[in-house]
Order: structure tokens, then C-alpha cells, then sequence
């Protein structure tokens, strides 16, 4: 019963925060979307946790997203043991990358004075929640060292299953109980996106790549560039 | 051709006194909310000086403004735009709190609660970001008339440009010599803030040139910061946006000048349209350093020229604005007389406030260790025109201020200020010879009616001539959108909500 909640009407009620949320924060308190860097306070921690955790976050969502479109190759590669363990130790230096950037970012969120002053309640429960995010992800690459095969053999399908609308959790309720928190805990963030300075993601900004440096706006002409 | 009209300034240097009234006005208005109380939208600096962010002229260490790069111009912060991306998640050339200072208040209530006691009770420093008690190391004009010279004005990055003797000769207690510089946005023509922000929420106000930053779209990504080289963008650290000086648009808009223009004392700020061809932008930011004030100067069009009136008008530039810009003291002073120069053309953001290089007393000279004159009022006219090159504050440090390092364009406004001086000292005080006053028109290159002229609007301007201010319509901006009445119910007056963190 329990795993039907989490692991079939939670993942449905996390995107549905998510969207939901999501677009009545953007129309109605467009004000509030920022990174809301705090570098301008503190300088050289934020170097150490922000530049790791980003690169270390953003090479570990891009291996769940191979795995996530392309799962039979994954297999394939893990199907020879030392590719296996190639992969597996990558993971697990982009993993303790990340944990080690994060973890800066916390003590420096609390041992900084001028930082606690830009803390808010929702900081803090979510560094908590990536914590024990980012610890369940270590923890399996280092205790279960065949978690990019269960990923794509187990994890892939159950999340398609979800995609699907026909939730299939007969795939996932005998993990471990840390893959489970990881997966869980994958639902929650989700969730916590619109409520948090996680919005900062969904704004990064593409459009710099093509648009011309200068930006001209006009009362009257239409166009805004230029 | 491509013209635009652009509201710009001037700020005459020889009637600055140094008061911060300027910077008290601008504070009073705009910058006393949490998370701006470090802003100095307006500050007044001394120079020589490192002045504020501390040395925000070295762009060795902040990266800001633009740099020729083979025929193109880039921003000097980042090798392309890919690159100054994969610096999003930390931005290495960011000046942070301590670059500027840590605001405070004091405790004053310390002085009524505390207990009795043998000593008076004071009221100790807090700081506004932390609460906390704290001491006080550096302010917005730490350097206030040379205040801390050895540390402060010796480290000015414009001092380089200077010899030895000349810096040594700067500091000898007789001659020791400063001005001030006070600033505000540029609102540039090619800015390095627009070009840096990587969300697109910096924008130039097309019918005015105001540089402005949208409070929606920033997402304190801080390019800003560093792009801008005159560190005229600040981080509010309080809501997570960027914000700089908006030249007062709302009083403009109702037909007042900005408030640091209204206050000052020494009325040393003008204020007028300026019609450039935008379409040479990009081709006057990018010639040599020696080119830069001649080039810049070049971009703005004459305003009773009949071809380009009719081109100002093909753009949708109004017959007022267009009257205004006839009128502009800008103008005049920028392109008509040529005494007004950018600040650090070198930068090439193209910045459309000028200034005009302080005359100061001109030449000073140490005798028997005392300071002496006679030498050179005896000798009349002459060590005025000729001694240039040994003027109290040396040429090559204004040079290096407002000119890119090319010391002609310097003297040539120099030659014209102490040409009007000369001039209207020979027709009121008439203690110099017609010769000599011919002989210091000729070499300023002026009329005597161009003289007079620079004469009333330096010393004798009123109110409305200082300040021309274009009408800017704005209720034809909201006409072009929605009806004014439903806009107006709509919307009121403009926000009705704070700009607060909530989430």
C-alpha cells in the first residue's frame, strides 16, 4: 500500500506540484524567479561548492538521462565486467564531486554570518533534501556496484511505466531501501522545484547563444532587438 | 543612417565641490531598501583615488567593458559567449561586498538602555547585512579628499600612465592637488551590461537611450556586475536582482530632472538630447585608443542639419524632441565647443555622459620651499599657454581619464577653458593685454562669441537652460498598448506590488 502511494501516485502528484506551481509562481510573482546567487556576500566557498556541485550534478543528470533513452545499450556496455567497473567509477567520481560541493555549500550557507542572513526555510529543507539525495546515489554506487545495470534493467521501465500512466511497481518495491530513498527522494525534489530557487533551473539562459548582444525596446515598433 | 535620440549629460568639473549632494538625493530616493543600502547609484570620487568599487578602473582585475579582438569587439570578461556561460555557476571577476564596503548603522539605542556607569555609553557599529556589531573598514568615499593617500589615491590605476617625477611631484605637500569625479550610469550606446546579461533583462529604452534593468527577467545571474567597466550595475543581495541608475525616468518623464542633477549644488550637471547614427555604433567602439574621443564624437549628428531632421523624423523622433535637441547643452558643450570627453573612452562601451576637465590653478611652483606665484603672474599670458605640460594635475593623468591616453585631445580643451578665461578677464577685469587675449583665442581655437558663449553656460546658466529636457511622453508609450483610461484602472500608476522575497 505504502509503496503504491510512493512509488505510483507520488510521482503524479510531484510533476503535478511542479507544472501547477510552477506557472501560477511564473504569472503571478515573476519577480521571484532568481538564482538568487549569494556570491556577492561570500566569494571563495561558493567557488569550491557551487562550481563543484554544478559540474558534478549536471555529469550525474546526464547519465541518468542516457540511461533513461538508451537502457539496452547501458546493458550492453555493463555486459563486459571492466566496462563495468569504468562506468561505475566514473559515476562515482562525478557522485563524490557533487557530494563534496555540496557539503561545501552547506557549511558555508551556516557558518557564513552575512550567508544566514540570506537563508530561507525553504534553503534549508532543500539542501537537506539534496543531502540525503546525493547520499543515497553514493551510497549505491559504492555498496551496490552493479547500480547502472539495475537502473537501466529496473529503474528505465518502471519510470516509462510511469510515463505511460500504468505504473508498474513490481519493478522497484524489492530495491534496497537506499535506491528506494534515491528514487523517492528523485520525486520530492521535483516537487520542491517551484517552491524553492530550483526555478533558477528552468531559466537558464539559452536564448544569450543567438540573440545580439545589445537589446533595444521600443514604446511603439514592434521589434525589441537590435 | 539609423538616428536615435538619447538623453545625456554633462558634468563640469571645475564647479564640483566634493559635497555628495548628489549621492545624498539619489540615496534618499532610490537606494535606502534592504539589500541596496551599499549602492551608490550616484557616488562623488577623489582623484587621484582607487574610488568605488576600489579600483574599479583596473580592468586587469575586473574584466569589464569591451576589447578589440583582431577586427571584432569583444566583451573582455569572456572569450565568447560559450565561455562566459560555463562561468554561470561562479563568476571569477566579481567584485563582492568587501570591494565596496560593509553598510552599518549604529547602535544608538545602546546609548539609552545601557546601565550606569563610570563612562559614557557609546553606540557602537551594526551592520546592516549581518546585525551583528562590527568594524568599520572601508566606506563608499573612504578616500574623501585624499584621505589615505598613501593607500589610496598612490594606487590609482591612472597614476601608471605617469613618470616618476610626475607621481613624486604629485604628492610634495605644496603642490598637492585633487578633484573630484563624481558618477553615475553612463547609459552607453554600447553597453557592457546589456551585452553580459545573459537572461536579456538589461535593455536600452529606444526612444530615450536609458539603460534599465528589468526587474522580472534578471535572474541574478551577476554578469552585469562585471561587464559593466564602471561598476555602475550592483547586486541587490537582499531579492537576487541586479540594479543600477534609471536617470531618475519617472521625474523625467514628468518633466523634472534626475534628482543628483536637481540637488546639485555647484550646478555642474547638464543635462539635453543628443541625436546619434546607431548604425555606426559597433564601427566607433572598435577604432585605435588614440581615435576613440575623435570617433565617439563623430557618431553624434547635428541637430540643425535639414537631412538629418528628416531622418530623426523617418524614425519617429517628435518635432519636440527634435527642438530639444537644438537646445541641448550637451550638445553644445559634447560637439559644438568639443570641452566635454568620456570617461575612459578606452572601455568602449561608448558612454554618453561627458565630462569637462577641471581647469584647477593651473600652475604652481615651489620657491625657496614656499609656494610661489610672481614668477608666473609676471611673466603674463605666456606660462599659461605654454606650460601646459606642467599643469598641477599632469596631462597625461586626464589624458588617461578621459581621453584613452591621447594628451592632444586634453590639451585642446584645455587650451580653450583658459582661452575663455583669459577672455573674460581681459573684458571685465581689462588687466591683460589685447594681444594676449587674441593670442589665447587663437590658440583655444575660439570666437569670442564662442568664449561668451561657453562663458553664460558655464557660470550664468539657469535652470532651464542647464536642464533640456525632452518630452517623453510617456502617455503615448501606453497608447500604443491599451487605452489610457482602461490602462490606468488597470494598472494604476505602475507595481502595486513590492518587489519582496517570498519564496
Amino acid at each position: 500500500m505504502l509503496d503504491t502511494l510512493l512509488f505510483a501516485v507520488f510521482p503524479y502528484v510531484a510533476v503535478a506540484l511542479a507544472v501547477v506551481v510552477g506557472f501560477y509562481r511564473y504569472f503571478s510573482d515573476r519577480f521571484s524567479y532568481s538564482s538568487l546567487s549569494s556570491q556577492f556576500l561570500e566569494n571563495r566557498g561558493l567557488f569550491w561548492g557551487s562550481v563543484s556541485w554544478h559540474y558534478g550534478i549536471l555529469a550525474i543528470l546526464l547519465g541518468h538521462l542516457i540511461g533513461f533513452l538508451i537502457p539496452r545499450s547501458v546493458l550492453a556496455w555493463n555486459g563486459v565486467p571492466w566496462r563495468l567497473y569504468v562506468l561505475e567509477a566514473s559515476a562515482l567520481m562525478f557522485g563524490i564531486l557533487t557530494l563534496w560541493g555540496l557539503v561545501v555549500l552547506i557549511i558555508r550557507r551556516f557558518s557564513s554570518a552575512r550567508i544566514r542572513v540570506v537563508t530561507s526555510l525553504m534553503d534549508i529543507v532543500l539542501l537537506v533534501v539534496l543531502l540525503v539525495q546525493v547520499v543515497a546515489g553514493v551510497w549505491t554506487a559504492i555498496f551496490y556496484r552493479w547500480g547502472s545495470s539495475w537502473y537501466a534493467g529496473f529503474a528505465v521501465p518502471y519510470l516509462w511505466s510511469i510515463i505511460k500512466f500504468s505504473p508498474d511497481i513490481s519493478l522497484v518495491n524489492n530495491l534496497p531501501f537506499m535506491v528506494k530513498l534515491h528514487i523517492i527522494g528523485a520525486y520530492v525534489i521535483v516537487g520542491l522545484i517551484p517552491f524553492t530557487r530550483l526555478v533558477h533551473l528552468l531559466s537558464f539562459p539559452f536564448t544569450y547563444f543567438w540573440r545580439p548582444y545589445q537589446v533595444v525596446i521600443w514604446n511603439r515598433r514592434k521589434e525589441t532587438r537590435g | 543612417m539609423d538616428i536615435r535620440s538619447q538623453v545625456s549629460m554633462v558634468f563640469h568639473l571645475d564647479k564640483c565641490i566634493g559635497c555628495h549632494t548628489c549621492s545624498v538625493a539619489c540615496k534618499n530616493i532610490w537606494t535606502d531598501r534592504k539589500g541596496t543600502e551599499y549602492m551608490w547609484w550616484n557616488n562623488v570620487e577623489t582623484k587621484p583615488g582607487t574610488g568605488f568599487p576600489t579600483l574599479w578602473e583596473d580592468q586587469e582585475k575586473y574584466k569589464g567593458g569591451w576589447e578589440k579582438k583582431g577586427k571584432d569587439l569583444r566583451l573582455k570578461m569572456h572569450g565568447s559567449k560559450t565561455g562566459g556561460l560555463a562561468n554561470i555557476f561562479y563568476n571569477p571577476n566579481m567584485p563582492n561586498l568587501d570591494d565596496y564596503y560593509e553598510p552599518w548603522t549604529y547602535d544608538y539605542k545602546h546609548l539609552f538602555t545601557a546601565p550606569e556607569g563610570d563612562d559614557q555609553p557609546t553606540a557602537r557599529a551594526i551592520s546592516l547585512i549581518t546585525g551583528k556589531h562590527m568594524e568599520i573598514e572601508a566606506g563608499p568615499n573612504w578616500d574623501d579628499d585624499l584621505g589615505g593617500s598613501p593607500v589610496y589615491a598612490a594606487n590609482d590605476p591612472n597614476l601608471e600612465s605617469l613618470t616618476e617625477n610626475e607621481r613624486l611631484a604629485l604628492n610634495e605637500l605644496e603642490r598637492v592637488v585633487f578633484f573630484y569625479l563624481p558618477r553615475i550610469c553612463n547609459h552607453c550606446l554600447n553597453p557592457g551590461c546589456v551585452a553580459s546579461c545573459p537572461a536579456g533583462a538589461i535593455y536600452k529604452r529606444g526612444e530615450d537611450g536609458i539603460v534599465l534593468v528589468s526587474q522580472e527577467k534578471c535572474r541574478a545571474w551577476r554578469m552585469c556586475i562585471t561587464g559593466c567597466p564602471y561598476k555602475k550595475t550592483y547586486y541587490n543581495w537582499g531579492s537576487g536582482k541586479s540594479e543600477k541608475c534609471i536617470l531618475c525616468y519617472p521625474r523625467l518623464e514628468s518633466g523634472e530632472p534626475p534628482a543628483c542633477f536637481h540637488a546639485c549644488v555647484g550646478r555642474i550637471r547638464y543635462l539635453g538630447v543628443l541625436l546619434y547614427d546607431a548604425d555606426r555604433i559597433k564601427e566607433i567602439a572598435s577604432v585605435p585608443e588614440d581615435e576613440l574621443v575623435e570617433a565617439q564624437r563623430s557618431i553624434l549628428q547635428d541637430p540643425f542639419d535639414p537631412e538629418i531632421i528628416a531622418l530623426a523624423k523617418a524614425n519617429g523622433i517628435s518635432d519636440a524632441t527634435l527642438a530639444s535637441a537644438r537646445n541641448s547643452p550637451v550638445y553644445k558643450f559634447v560637439k559644438k565647443w568639443k570641452l566635454a570627453l568620456p570617461l575612459h573612452p578606452e572601455f568602449r562601451t561608448v558612454p554618453m555622459l561627458y565630462y569637462v576637465p577641471p581647469l584647477l590653478p593651473v600652475l604652481a611652483a615651489v620657491k625657496d620651499g614656499n609656494y610661489d606665484v610672481t614668477e608666473i603672474a609676471d611673466a603674463g599670458l605666456a606660462p599659461m599657454l605654454s606650460s601646459l605640460e606642467k599643469a598641477r594635475v599632469p596631462l597625461r593623468f586626464l589624458a588617461s581619464l578621459f581621453a584613452a591616453g591621447n594628451a592632444e585631445k586634453v590639451t585642446a580643451v584645455y587650451r580653450k577653458l583658459i582661452a575663455v578665461r583669459i577672455h573674460m578677464r581681459a573684458s571685465r577685469v581689462k588687466d591683460i593685454p589685447e594681444a594676449e587675449q587674441k593670442e589665447a583665442l587663437a590658440q583655444g581655437n575660439l570666437t569670442v562669441k564662442e568664449a561668451e558663449d561657453i562663458w553664460r553656460l558655464t557660470s550664468m546658466a539657469t535652470f532651464d537652460e542647464r536642464f533640456v529636457l525632452p518630452p517623453l511622453a510617456r502617455e503615448v508609450a501606453v497608447e500604443a498598448k491599451v487605452d489610457p483610461s482602461t490602462h490606468k484602472r488597470e494598472v494604476g500608476f505602475g507595481f502595486k506590488k513590492a518587489g519582496e522575497r517570498k519564496w
